[in-house]
């Protein structure tokens, strides 16, 4: 941990008291900035503004003054940087020069971790002072931004000259004309210090100051300033443009049906200088560019739509004279290899080559159709679901990062400004989603990666559909939440028998150095029987202390302050703690679990912060509210009639997530049972809150290792990977398409906009929409999601994305850009819904049908010539194969045996996987692994990966001769055939012959010989595609996995379902009806 | 006697209308984003069952009194009223669900509900204003 002697003496005092004493008091004495109260009447806004506006001065100036000692911004490589000399602060800038300069963009590449190296806070503090005192410059000094271009350029050329040219990091320049307003401008701006605070030479990183992000002042500074306000509030008064603060958070968000309507929006109305002169943008240069100043204002490459802009169709006929091979037609009845070798590719939108070239990357935003119809009467006659499917905190391996001193938005809708904008001009620039005309403010005329000015189209945020904004304080209804984690363990008798608590105490203690979080983090714990436990870690002790609740009707906090302690000067108690727990309740003979309290007590422990609890359950709540009974009758497992009990048995868990929700709180559930649990009750604790769902059906550490071992690996991953708290996320769409339906794990709070506690990188999100408006004049439309999050290290994120889709009138042309994948997840996700409120034989006709209607509607309305078979466009030729593996998947398959939980749960992954890992859940790929070869083999990192193509999920495709990989996402599956190869065997499995060939092995030998190198190196491959830990099954005839490796060829027909061609033979019958 | 009957379905009545525009009113703040889902729906939950006793009352009053017009004119709203209410889901948290609201149109389908419900109160009010003078004047 890097520290700044200078900046922990000055918080050193105040630093556990912060922690457990004054910090949480703000928060708990005004409850109001938190959770619901964001929708208040817009009266107390309007009447508020006056008495608030001397508030901005008194919250800015503590600002500046607690980020004194802050130093520069460090790159990593900060030994070639020159520090700025601190004359460059005093540099006289008269204020009311444009405020060109003061932001800084960094490009960085966010490695999956929680580590987002340079971006330290002091740059982040360092950076908010100066927007803050100009803020206070335009309200109260009245000094007006001079929109004088010439000025702007002078300025910038300065500060050009002045910055020194660092390849990856932007923005050296800006710093100096940053701070000097304050400073030399003998304006009476409050905070002088902070010119102080610029020059200080520093190499120390200040990570520390993660702790005290912009918005939070130190104790002291709480006291003097007016009590918290949800800043909000407070910028409206500072901002003079009374929409300006409608962020996420804010009150209230406006709607699209209030927006000003320009008239004559036909979209791309730009003039014709303005349309491509080169086409395609460069991308972000990396390397200062010479000076552009002297450039006219009309030299716009904005890629833009222009009018003349073909339809799919059209332009598919003019370059190919041709069906494009998407609309090819396929006869599935006699095409037998429709699976395509690799992974199934999803479609490209048929956009101009330069606007398609910034579209956001299908994995993190996708639609179901590439190309969206005009009307929704063309939509109904398509007979296509029409959504979206986004993994928007995906882990990214490059991500750029904007530190701006204001996010740029629409005016009317809110819309951050993206690649998809069109610039009418050099100073105004058009929203795509609800067309207004909007002013480009002076700031973002400066590019930051070229160093130029007057280049708005340049910027990072235009040229990247995937944008992350470090966010200012406006962005906040309250400080910024520290990481805080909660365990809940449950430790009765059969949960002591499964012995998971030593897996859980052994993975906590090896991550407890890698939870993302910062000096604040806190961590607590609790375990429960039928009483409740809390365990006391406050600092001082010398050991942990156990505090047992009985009542637990009336659940109360023993000691509220020391339950919950900073994870750092505690980490020697939490340490003695999860050593000796396991040890604790060997013992007992509790039987007895009283789940609902020890919900209500971590809910109380947690509301003041929010944050995450994991709860780990591994039977039927039998004691207190939220008890529950079996419900499920073992008898009726494999029965073909109508499955019962998919719906919750109580809202007391519903009722729980939602208060949860409001305070911030996510609850993960990992349910580790071998009994009936009634996951379709306890997991609405995890929808509602937006935590996870982890299930380990049979789980006993002796008895399945195998189980015990994913257990392992996922705790592991739950515990290190990134996580967000207090996120929102809304999804905004072109005026005349709206959402309806959401899926996924969250609240929707209002009609756009989850709420989201947390948000993990795991988690996906789907929504269905509607055309509520004809997209008549439209050439394309756009979709925005913004995530709005607190990051571990207390810094407020927005990581924007931007899909940008063409909108067609034609059949053909929607028919060509379907997403057969998206569409599979899409269908999924609303069998879900159907088979919750109406039955399952529902959901598993109205599945088949989606596939039946869109196959009559291509035939009737795309087809000309009409041949016999079963038709269907070379895109959608998985369709049919997709949704016959969905009603063969566990969630919706009747007469095979399912355990209610298991078909819970798995309905739960459809709703909340991402795409890319539910179509491996869906379908998974086989591979055959006895004769891999190096041709055509991937090369990464001088390692050769072979790349086996995909085969049938059918038996005739296995060779008892052969090794077969079967991959389905959260497991893998080598079945090794009776006669296989014996090379095989001595060389990858290390046998001498089949009949050695252990019945449960999970791993492979690592031996040294090619073929072992390359089987390990394609599983290996396989398995780094995804961020979970796919365990490997060893599977031969004997087996007790044989089983569930011989389901999932979904191929061939079982006793109680149709094989592919009888299902394609009933849809034909259905087709040609 | 006959009167009493129709001044009592009258403020019955009344009471209704008013329950209407308070759900349209409750709603659309919901549609607006005035309010959020989970208050909207705990306010909106607690007068279902007055709507519901309200609407019943009428139809038992119009059965005891022999309208039969009436009568069968109240019967099936009062029916589906009890109908939504005895078929919420366990897990629900009544009629309006914050979870549920903003999914599948449901909050349109309520906005449509209470529409419908507003008018036919109102087409009510004028029977049973009707029906009280006619009542009043033969007696």
């Amino acid at each position: 941990m890097m520290s700044n002697g200078g900046f922990s003496s000055r918080n050193g005092a105040s630093g556990p008291s912060y922690i457990n004493g004054p910090f949480q008091n703000p928060i708990t004495i005004h409850p109001s900035t938190q959770g619901y109260i964001v929708a208040q009447p817009s009266s107390t806004m309007t009447q508020s503004k006056a008495p608030l506006l001397p508030a901005p001065d008194n919250y800015n100036f503590k600002l500046c003054q607690q980020a004194t000692p802050v130093s520069l911004y460090q790159s990593p490589s900060a030994s070639s940087m020159p520090i700025r000399p601190p004359e460059g602060c005093s540099e006289p800038f008269a204020p009311s020069q444009p405020a060109a300069c003061n932001h800084r963009m960094l490009l960085l590449p966010t490695s999956q971790s929680s580590s987002t190296p340079p971006v330290s806070n002091s740059f982040c503090q360092n950076l908010h002072q100066p927007i803050s005192r100009q803020y206070e410059g335009h309200t109260h000094v009245g000094n007006a931004v001079n929109p004088n271009p010439a000025l702007g350029s002078s300025l910038t050329s300065m500060a050009y000259s002045l910055g020194t040219p660092t390849p990856l990091f932007f923005g050296n320049a800006s710093q100096s004309p940053g701070p000097p307003p304050a400073s030399a401008s003998n304006l009476p701006v409050p905070g002088p210090n902070a010119a102080n605070a610029v020059p200080q030479t520093s190499n120390q990183l200040d990570r520390k100051l993660y702790g005290t992000p912009p918005a939070v002042g130190s104790p002291a500074d709480m006291g003097a300033s007016p009590p918290l306000r949800p800043p909000g509030l407070l910028v409206s008064s500072v901002l003079p443009p009374p929409l300006a603060d409608q962020n996420e958070a804010g009150p209230y968000p406006p709607q699209a049906g209030q927006m000003s309507k320009p008239a004559g929006t036909a979209y791309p109305s730009l003039e014709p200088g303005y349309q491509g002169i080169e086409g395609i943008p460069k991308p972000l240069p990396v390397h200062p560019p010479t000076p552009l100043y002297g450039f006219p204002p009309q030299q716009y490459q904005q890629p833009s739509v222009g009018p003349a802009q073909l339809s799919p169709s059209l332009s598919a006929l003019s370059l190919q004279s041709q069906t494009p091979e998407a609309l090819r037609v396929v006869n599935l009845l006699q095409e037998r290899n429709i699976l395509p070798p690799g992974p199934v590719p999803a479609p490209t939108p048929c956009l101009p080559q330069d606007l398609q070239k910034l579209n956001c990357s299908p994995e993190v935003f996708c639609s179901t159709l590439t190309s969206i119809p005009q009307t929704q009467a063309l939509l109904n006659k398509a007979k296509l679901p029409l959504g979206l499917l986004l993994h928007p905190f995906k882990d990214l391996s490059q991500l750029p990062v904007v530190m701006s001193s204001s996010i740029v938005r629409c005016r009317s809708c809110r819309t951050y400004i993206n690649p998809f904008v069109s610039f009418l001009d050099q100073r105004r620039w058009k929203c795509n989603l609800c067309y207004r005309v909007n002013d480009v403010p002076e700031d973002f005329m400066y590019n930051p990666v070229s160093r130029s000015y007057g280049e708005p189209h340049k910027r990072p945020e235009i040229q990247n559909a995937t944008i992350e904004f470090i966010a200012p304080s406006e962005y906040m209804l309250r400080p910024p939440q520290p990481a805080v984690y909660l365990f809940v363990l449950d430790v009765s008798h059969n949960a002591v028998e499964t012995g998971y608590l030593d897996v859980v105490c052994q993975s906590l203690l090896e991550s407890l150095n890698s939870l993302p979080g910062d000096t604040r983090t806190k961590i607590g714990f609790i375990t429960f029987d039928s009483m409740i436990h809390f365990y006391n870690l406050q600092e001082g002790l010398s050991q942990p202390q156990m505090l047992i609740v009985s009542d637990i009707e009336e659940i109360f906090l023993p000691t509220p302050d020391s339950l919950l302690v900073n994870l750092n000067e505690c980490k020697e108690l939490v340490r003695d703690l999860l050593k000796s727990l396991p040890q604790m309740f060997t013992k007992t003979m509790e039987t007895h679990s009283a789940l609902g309290p020890a919900l209500q007590a971590s809910f109380k422990l947690m509301s003041p912060t929010g944050g995450r609890v994991s709860v780990f359950q591994t039977q039927l709540p039998s004691l207190g509210v939220g008890a529950l009974n079996s419900r499920e009758d073992p008898n009726q497992r494999a029965s073909a009639k109508d499955v019962q009990h998919l719906s919750p048995a109580t809202d007391f868990y519903k009722k729980l997530a939602l208060d949860c929700s409001g305070q911030q709180v996510a609850v993960d559930l990992f349910l580790l049972s071998g009994q009936y649990c009634d996951l379709a009750t306890l997991g609405c604790v995890s929808r509602y809150s937006a935590g996870s769902i982890y299930f380990y059906p049979s789980y006993h550490s002796q008895h399945n290792p195998a189980q015990t071992e994913r257990f392992q690996k996922d705790l592991k991953r739950y515990l290190t990977r990134k996580i967000g708290f207090e996120a929102v996320m809304r999804i905004r769409c072109t005026k005349g398409l709206s959402i309806h339906t959401f899926h996924g794990n969250f609240f929707v709070r209002s009609t756009d906009l989850l709420s989201l506690p947390n948000i993990n990188p795991d988690a996906g999100f789907a929504v269905q929409m509607s055309i509520e408006e004809n997209l008549v004049d439209m050439q394309v439309v756009s979709f925005q999601a913004a995530l709005l999050y607190t990051s571990s290290k207390g810094e407020r994120r927005i990581r924007v994305h931007t899909m940008c889709l063409p909108v067609v009138n034609s059949m053909s042309d929607i028919f060509a850009g379907a997403d057969v994948q998206a569409i599979t997840g899409l269908l999924a996700s609303m069998a879900v819904d159907r088979s919750v409120t109406a039955s399952l034989s529902d959901a598993r006709d109205a599945m088949t049908n989606a596939a039946i209607d869109s196959l009559i509607s291509y035939r009737t309305s795309v087809l000309t010539i009409q041949q016999p078979g079963l038709l269907a466009p070379a895109c959608l030729r998985l369709f049919p194969l997709y949704i016959l593996a969905l009603l063969k998947q566990k969630a919706f398959r009747t007469g095979t045996s399912t355990r209610l939980d298991d078909r819970v749960f798995a309905m739960c992954q459809l709703k909340y996987q991402p795409l890319m890992y539910l179509m491996l859940m869906i379908h998974p790929s086989l591979y055959r692994l006895d004769n891999l070869t190096d041709e055509g083999s991937l090369n990464i990192n001088d390692c050769t990966i072979p790349q086996p193509g995909m085969l049938q999920l059918s038996v005739e495709k296995l060779n008892s001769e052969g090794a077969f990989l079967m991959d389905t996402g959260s497991e893998m599956y080598l079945w090794v055939g009776r006669n296989c190869n014996p090379t095989f065997l001595k060389q990858v499995l290390g046998v001498q012959n089949y009949a050695t060939l252990p019945l449960n092995m999970n791993r492979l030998p690592e031996l040294d010989t090619a073929e072992s190198t390359r089987t390990r190196a394609f599983i290996s491959w396989l398995r780094e595609q995804r961020p979970f830990y796919p365990l490997l099954h060893i599977v031969r005839d004997e087996s007790p996995l044989k089983a569930s490796f011989m389901q999932n060829m979904i191929e061939d027909r079982t006793e109680s379902a149709l094989s592919y061609y009888e299902f394609l033979l009933h849809v034909q019958q259905q087709v040609s009806k | 006697m006959e009167a009493a009957v129709f001044i009592l379905s009258l403020v019955d009545c009344c009471a209704l209308i008013f329950l209407s525009v308070y759900f349209i009113i409750t709603l659309s703040d919901l549609e607006c984003d005035y309010i959020n889902a989970r208050a909207c729906c705990s306010k909106l939950n607690k007068w279902v069952i007055p709507e519901l006793i309200g609407q019943a009352l009428a139809t038992v009053l119009m059965l005891v009194s022999m309208h039969w017009f009436i009568f069968l004119l109240n019967l099936p709203v009062a029916s589906w009223n009890i109908y939504r209410y005895v078929k919420v889901p366990m897990g629900n948290m009544g009629v309006f669900d914050p979870t549920e609201i903003h999914n599948r149109g449901q909050l349109k389908s309520h906005m449509k509900e209470a529409m419908i419900k507003l008018g036919f109160h109102l087409l009510c009010f004028f029977i049973y204003l009707y029906s009280m003078i006619l009542a009043l004047i033969n007696d």
